[in-house]
């Protein structure tokens, strides 16, 4: 018996030897619930949520959005070409919600990063031993002179999803036949940086097939564009006539805009639209700067294996607002993010070193609704950033037959209902 | 009585490290993108949970070397490492 007892005792003593050394090693396993304060739940924020709480369930999660309805960019170009319906574009967040995390449909109007708190416009002060900032693009109003919040009520921007969209859409559709559209495609670096010219192309689409008498025209403050040979060939084939673009060298940097004259000032002239489409410059969305994340650029630096801010601890950077190095600003992108992030956040929550990541980003543009174009890039942390792994990536074939063209498209519409599921379904 | 220590502290590890069993390998997260998480939802893109992974193994060296045709596939297996591949496939046919 009594060597029982002995044994019991150093069994014990072993046990609780265990408990303290994991105590001073990983302070965070002694805490019950973790917490973790996201905010903005896009593609980036909402698979963020979701991943973490399935790969840390006892992680105490709260998503600050401020809309109870998220609208989709991917695909919202579709719906200003009349070929969708904006409701296609919107989700909730109640299968986030029912999976465990807690939801604030609110706005953060402070960060404190010393004492590790998020201030909501309502009052309420959220504790984190992690935030993550994933908040998608600001608009740089006035950065191009003439181009305001007034402004874009006369002449939308479009580039965030919902009410701008349909704007956008309305105005093409008052439009009268013989019209001419023009939009303004901004320099790097921008949300979606094919989206400018899927735009056109489906803008093309619809005055082709409706107007035919009309045209757009894209003033582009680049001589270069992500799948430019893919669009410019397509652009030959299917609208000659209907679309036409003007690049940086040919005088297509817009410095100005006169809303009231309908018309986008360049450095060699001016051009006035029937419908005017400003994709205007942008940065990381304001909490970033609030927080204090974003560089003299506007954008937000990380390092490419946590996605920890370079500038400030414990806060983490997703999605467009980040500078992810070859990692384009998309949607695939932000989703790939945040589930590498949340695996990264479940290891240092345990007081452990996060893994070793790869990234990959694939995106669709529609050329037409039935054809659609791609680029794809796998991606390593490297040098601070992401680079492109060797040898991989690049854009659809330049001479494919119709029938791949036709099934990039159905592709595409299978993307979107696959990440969109995988978010918010 | 050394098994039982042995037996305690291997619970102890277990335990500890089961937070972790769910993490992917590099790049396995990214293809929930375009692969569904079940086969459930209709898609021309097939669900990669509990495929066998010589499966998995198999079609990525053929989109590699272009055995196999391919939309984007063959642009994404090249950046990945047979080693790489080898784990990506393990992990989809268990990853819970």
């Amino acid at each position: 018996m009594g060597s029982m007892d002995m044994n019991r005792r150093k069994l014990l003593g072993i046990a609780a030897a265990g408990a303290a050394a994991s105590l001073i090693h990983a302070p965070a396993v002694a805490q019950a619930s973790p917490r973790v304060v996201i905010v903005g739940g896009g593609f980036a924020g909402a698979t963020l949520a979701r991943t973490l709480k399935k790969a840390d369930p006892r992680v105490s999660i709260t998503l600050v959005e401020s809309s109870r309805t998220f609208t989709a960019c991917p695909f919202s170009n579709a719906v200003i070409a009349g070929l969708r319906d904006l409701e296609a574009q919107q989700f909730g967040y109640d299968k986030i919600v029912g999976e465990g995390v807690t939801l604030a449909f609110e706005t953060a109007t402070a960060v404190d990063v010393g004492a590790r708190t998020v201030t909501l416009a309502g009052g309420v002060t959220l504790a984190y031993d992690r935030l993550v900032l994933a908040p998608g693009i600001d608009i740089r109003w006035n950065a191009l002179p003439g181009y305001d919040q007034a402004a874009a009520r006369q002449i939308p921007h479009a580039w965030k999803a919902g009410e701008q969209t349909m704007l956008l859409r309305r105005q093409l559709e008052a439009m009268e036949d013989g019209g001419v559209v023009i939009i303004s495609a901004p320099a790097n670096p921008f949300r979606c940086p094919p989206g400018p010219y899927e735009r056109a192309s489906l803008i093309a689409y619809y005055l082709k097939t409706r107007k035919p008498r009309s045209k757009v025209i894209v003033l582009d403050a680049k001589d270069q564009f992500s799948k430019q040979k893919l669009f410019v060939n397509a652009w030959k084939e299917l609208y000659p006539d209907h679309l036409e673009w003007v690049s940086l060298s040919q005088g297509g940097n817009v410095t100005s805009v006169d809303v009231a004259a309908k018309t986008l000032h360049t450095d060699f002239g001016a051009h006035k639209g029937d419908v005017v489409n400003v994709i205007p410059p942008q940065r990381a969305g304001h909490v970033a700067e609030v927080a204090g994340v974003a560089d003299r650029s506007g954008w937000c630096p990380i390092d490419p294996v946590t996605f920890e801010s370079k500038l400030q601890p414990n806060i983490h950077v997703l999605g467009d607002a980040a500078i992810a190095g070859g990692m384009p600003k998309s949607a695939f992108a932000a989703n790939a993010q945040g589930k590498v992030c949340a695996f990264a956040l479940a290891k240092l929550l345990e007081g452990a070193a996060a893994g070793e990541t790869k990234l990959i980003n694939t995106c669709y543009s529609l050329v037409a609704p039935d054809y659609g174009i791609s680029v794809a890039g796998v991606y390593r942390p490297a040098n601070g950033t992401f680079a492109d792994v060797e040898g991989s990536g690049g854009v659809s074939p330049l001479k494919a037959p119709r029938e791949i063209r036709t099934l990039e498209a159905d592709l595409a519409n299978d993307w979107f209902g696959t990440i969109t599921t995988e978010v918010f379904g | 009585m050394m098994i039982a220590t042995r037996l305690l502290i291997a619970g102890l590890i277990v335990c500890t490290s089961s937070v972790y069993a769910a993490e992917p390998p590099p790049g396995a997260s990214a293809c929930s993108g375009c692969h569904p998480a079940s086969g459930g939802r209709h898609t021309r893109v097939p669900a990669l949970a509990g495929r066998n992974p010589a499966d998995i193994v198999a079609a990525m060296q053929a989109f590699r070397s272009g055995q196999r045709a391919a939309t984007v596939m063959d642009r994404i297996a090249k950046g990945f490492s047979d080693a790489e591949v080898e784990a990506i496939a393990a992990w989809y046919a268990d990853p819970r």
